[in-house]
Order: structure tokens, then sequence, then C-alpha cells
């Protein structure tokens, strides 16, 4: 690769304020390449805007954020875009076009940034609903007739359109029946098998953590407090992530692992 | 075939080489979405194939995206109906399983629901259309009955009254409305002034438009255009806030906790708006008076005196009656609209828009048309 070496993201020194309150302070973080990498941290820690800002959906104050060896900040509009093209991003509810039918929605990238013929762009689109477990049937669907797991994963096709490096997920089993989130979990695993891809993650549920995070990172005070896999958090001492993972649900979550 | 690009630029190449019909396929480089729309050209080339049997090797492959294992896959397809055997070689484990994985899926769905025969939908919408007229009057008079009964069950238990949220209508849909109500009278009366006068001096009765600003504002369009105001202002005002509380599911949470929507959200607005309506169209009248009083002076120089002394004369309590009679039933017709229309939203943000803006639109076609029903019914008895 590289000067960035494997790290897919880093993030250096990152404060992130709205008006007086300070949400992000200093915040270091590295994301390696190919790894899964889950976050976790109370509500309100700020999980989902530290997602929305490396995406650049949220301005920062201070800080740098280099994606894919890319410093975001410094790029001009055009290798912003190009790094725009190698992520994508699954928002809690799907985010879908609801003017546009699933296989439309996912035709959406690939026809603003390819020039690919209409026959190859129609067939990605239909290999994408498959690979995300839709029924066929499911592509001439308009958003708003399709369930909460459906909606997820026609986003996550959207996500998956122009073949990502880096996969951004934002409580992709929120919402999710128990067994809808398990399938999801065996969803992102076997992408992540076959695409490479570079997952980023911001979940509550212990089961998704423990299934298919390489690494698991813990934001707290402002700031990414502890960063590891399951076994060396288990054995950390700060007290809310001994609470969360030794709690009854933790405790739960990783006997079943 | 394809020359080897690699060199160049990261691209994808494909090269063969034929012998005695077996063909010896070599892809490589960059198979990726970048790359796809070239080398959708390349393996289209092959269509054309006639041999026995066929080897892809897939060795100098450096990257292979969904989009460039779907052209692998379409090559081997391609090769495969010209009548080949092919076979991959040199598949990395990745690779191999990204492909298989490719080769399970269905690669044609429908892109759009399928399109129907355009004089059939004219008919079904048609047919559609008046259906969904039918149903709403049917529902429209059972929420009137519905706040009848109501209103009804509020003059039993009077406790139940609740001022606070009929006061705070008050002033969200009457008070705060004066500053617009009384300009737009205002200027109204000027135009009725103006235009009158010009009319008017052809035949030397300037002084008439006295009558002409008082009949027109005050027996019709003071208390119309207060209408059409609440109406736009408040009525979607009215679908808005309801529509949103219903999304939110508080409307669902109120009917369990034992609150009655139709007592807590729909009476306090209605009664709110009887009450303020008039006052607002009382407070129309005279400002569309004084705009046709400074218009007349103006243009006609009418001194202010005189203007009210023919204003007397012009004037019989009844003119004034008429017009203010209408507002409460005005007032009822935009509030009800206003909430009936909220309770209807079911889902999405985007629903809230949708009833606000037939919220106001059906207000506005109800209190016309009901204006019209009382011009002819005071015709009818001679007022």
């Amino acid at each position: 690769m590289d000067s960035a070496g494997d790290i897919a993201i880093r993030v250096r020194g990152l404060t992130v304020r709205f008006g007086r309150a300070t949400i992000l302070e200093n915040l270091d973080l590295d994301v390696r390449q190919g790894e899964t990498l889950g976050f976790v941290g109370p509500s309100g820690s700020g999980k989902s805007v530290l997602l929305r800002t490396i995406v650049g959906l949220v301005p920062h104050q201070v800080g740098t954020i280099e994606v894919l060896g890319t410093e975001l900040d410094s790029a001009s509009t055009k290798e912003r875009e190009r790094i725009e093209q190698r992520w994508g991003i699954l928002f809690q509810n799907g985010a879908l076009f609801s003017s546009l039918t699933v296989a439309q929605n996912i035709e959406v990238p690939l026809k603003e940034h390819t020039k690919l013929s209409r026959g190859l762009i129609d067939e990605l689109s239909a290999l994408k609903i498959g690979l995300v477990g839709l029924a066929p049937e499911a592509a001439d669907k308009y958003p708003s007739q399709l369930s909460g797991g459906m909606k997820k994963r026609a986003g996550l096709a959207r996500a998956l359109a122009l073949d990502p490096e880096i996969l951004f997920l934002d409580e992709p089993t929120a919402g999710l029946d128990p067994i809808g989130a398990a399938a999801f979990d065996q969803l992102i695993l076997s992408l992540h098998w076959n695409l490479h891809l570079t997952v980023f993650m911001v979940t509550h549920d212990l089961d998704s953590l423990m299934t298919i995070c390489d690494r698991i990172a813990v934001l707290g005070k402002k700031r990414v407090i502890a960063i590891g896999t399951v076994d060396e958090l288990l054995r950390h001492d700060d007290p809310w992530i001994r609470e969360y993972f030794h709690g009854p649900r933790g405790r739960a979550a990783s006997a079943a692992e | 075939m394809s020359e080897s690009a690699a060199a160049r630029r990261p691209e994808g190449w494909l090269q063969a080489r034929e012998e005695g019909g077996a063909l010896a396929i070599a892809a490589g480089g960059q198979w990726n979405l970048r790359t796809a729309q070239r080398m959708e050209r390349d393996v289209a080339r092959f269509a054309s194939f006639k041999g026995k049997s066929a080897t892809i090797d897939l060795g100098a492959v450096e990257t292979l995206d969904t989009a460039g294992a779907w052209l692998v896959h379409r090559l081997t397809d391609t090769l495969k109906a010209a009548g080949a055997s092919v076979q991959l070689i040199n598949v990395g484990e990745a690779q191999h399983a990204l492909l298989e994985r490719l080769s399970q899926l269905n690669a044609h769905v429908e892109i759009e629901p399928p399109r129907r025969n355009v004089f059939l939908l004219i008919f079904e919408r048609v047919g559609e259309g008046a259906h969904e007229i039918w149903i709403e009057v049917i529902e429209a008079l059972s929420f009137l009955g519905l706040a009848m009964i109501s209103l009804a069950k509020l003059l039993i238990h009077p406790r139940q009254f609740r001022a606070r949220a009929v006061v705070y209508h008050m002033e969200q849909a009457g008070l705060n409305a004066i500053p617009i109500v009384a300009l737009i009278a205002f200027l109204i009366g000027v135009v009725l002034a103006y235009q009158g006068s010009m009319q008017l001096t052809r035949f030397g009765a300037e002084v008439f438009v006295v009558d002409l600003v008082a009949v027109s504002v005050l027996r019709e369009l003071g208390i119309l255009l207060t209408a059409i105001i609440v109406a736009g202002r408040s009525g979607s005002a009215f679908t808005a806030q309801i529509g949103s509380m219903k999304i939110n599911e508080e409307i669902d949470a109120m009917r369990t906790i034992g609150l009655d929507p139709m007592q807590v959200l729909v009476v306090p607005r209605m009664l709110a708006l009887m009450i303020t309506l008039p006052l607002l169209g009382f407070i129309a009248d005279i400002m569309g008076l004084l705009g046709g009083a400074v218009m007349a002076n103006i243009e006609l120089g009418v001194s202010p005196g005189v203007f009210v002394e023919r204003l007397g004369d012009a004037f019989s309590p009844w003119s004034f009656g008429v017009g203010l009679i209408k507002a409460p039933v005005f007032a009822g017709i935009i509030a009800l609209t206003g909430c009936y229309m909220g309770l209807k939203v079911t889902g999405s943000a985007e629903s809230v828009g949708r009833y606000t803006t037939r919220s106001v639109v059906h207000a506005i076609f109800a209190v016309i048309v009901v204006d019209a029903v009382f011009s002819v019914f005071f015709a009818y008895i001679g007022i």
C-alpha cells in the first residue's frame, strides 16, 4: 500500500464540539486494514458522532482524519470524492431513497460514479441484492413496502454498490429480532471474508461484538478509553468496561461464545 | 485479443492463445469496478468463440471485486454458451469463495414494478378517487358527529374543560394572527375603495364608495379572508401538530392512559377557534372600513366625517351580523378539518406534509362552499 501501511483509518487529536458541548476531545484511533472493529460506549458517548465525523457529515474543530492514506481535511475535492467511493455507509434505518425501488437505490452510486453499461449495472445491482440475502422479488419494491430488517439489508446492498474497501455500519442490528440480528452478523462475516472489507461498526449488540469483531474499541470520557480483542477487554479494569462485559448480559453473550 | 495494458496504468487485461480448438485465456491485473467498463467489452469478444475447451488462468489477477468476479463469471458463461468446456485455473482461495458465492446468485431481477396499461390506470384512478371521496365524506361526517358528542360530554362534565389548552390555542391561532389579518383586511379595503371610486366617479356617484366598501367588507370579504388566513395559518398547524404526535405514537399513548384525544386535542382547538375567529373577523371588518376610509379620503376627498356619516346610512346592524354569524361555523370547519387530517396521518413524516396540504385546501374549499350556501340562505330570507 502506501505510507499509511496497513492502517485504514487513522484519527489523531480529534475534537468535536456542538456549540458549547464537547462531544469528543483529543481522540486517537487506528483502524487496521481488513479488520472488523466494533465500537461500544454508553448511550450519548458520541459513537455515532465519531462515525459521522470520520465520513465528513459532522465538522470537527481540531485533529486530523486519514482514510486509506489520504488526509481528508487537506484533500482536494477530487481526492475526497475518490475516497468517498472507497467507503460505504449503512445508516441506522437504511436511509433508502423513498422514491426509488430497492434495485434503483443500489444503482444510484453505480450510475453516478461509473460508466458501465446499463446491462452490467442491472446485473451488479441484482448481485448485490442476492449478496445481502434479499429475495429477488424485493428488487422492484419501494422502501415503504419493506420491513425494518429488509430495509437494512437493502441499505447494506447500496453501501456495497461500489465495492468499497471500508464499510461503516451504524447500529446494524438495532431493531432486528435476535434471529434477524444473528443472520445479519453472519452476513457481515461472509462479506468480510468474501470482499476483504474493513468494517467499522457502532453497536450495542453484545452478541454481534462477540461474533464478528476482531477488535473492540470503547468510547468514554470523550475519547477511546480502550481498544483490543474481547479477551483483552475482559481483563480491563475500567469500571464501565467491567460492568459492560461482566454484567449479566455480557456474561450471557460470552458464555454463548 | 487485448494486449497487455498493465504497463501503462493499473488496468485489467485478458490474453488468449488458441491451440487446436483449445483456448488458453490468461487474465490479470485489476478486475474491479473501475476497470469493469473495459473488461466487459473484452469479455464480450469471446462470444464468437468456436472451440471445444477453454482454460481461464486467474493467476495474474491482483484484485477481484464483485464486479470483476461477475465478469469472470460472464466469461465462463459466454464460453459455455458457445459450446466449450471451461476450466478455471490458479484461482486463489478468496477469489474462489467470491466466484462460488456469486454463481449462486440470481442476476436478473425486476428493477421497477411492471408498467400497467395507461387506459386501465386512468379508469382505476378515477374509480379509486371517487370511492375515496365517498369514504372521506362519510368519515368526515362521523368525525363531525364525534366532535359534537365530545362537546356534549363537556356540557355534562364541565370539569373536563381544558381551559389552559383553550387559552393557549386562542393565543396561537387568534392573538398571534391579528397583525396579518389586520394588514390584509386594511389592504383589501384600500383596493376596494380605489377600484370602486374609479368606476363610480364616471356616474358621479363617488360617495357610494362607502356603501360599496361597507357592504362587501362587512357581509363577505372581512370574514371570508379571515377564515382563509386562519385556515392557512392554524388549520395547517393543527394538522402538523396532531400528525407528528400521531407518528410519535403520542395519540396511542394517550388512549392507553385513558385520555380521549377528541377531548384533549380536538375540542380545545375547536373551541379556541370558534371564540377567536369572530373576534378576528370583527378586527378585519374594522380594518377593512379603515382602509376604505383612507383611500376614499385620498382618492375622492371624502373626509372621515362624511365617511362615518354615510356609513351610518349604509350600515344596517344586519350586514354586520350577517358577516359575523358565519364566523363560528367557519371556525368549526377549519378546526375540524385540521384535526381530522392530523389524525389521519400514518407512518412517515412525508405523510404529515401531504395531509397538511390537504387540510388547508379542503378547509378553504369547505369555507367557500358554506359561504355560498349562507349567501343563498340570507337572500332567501331577505336579509
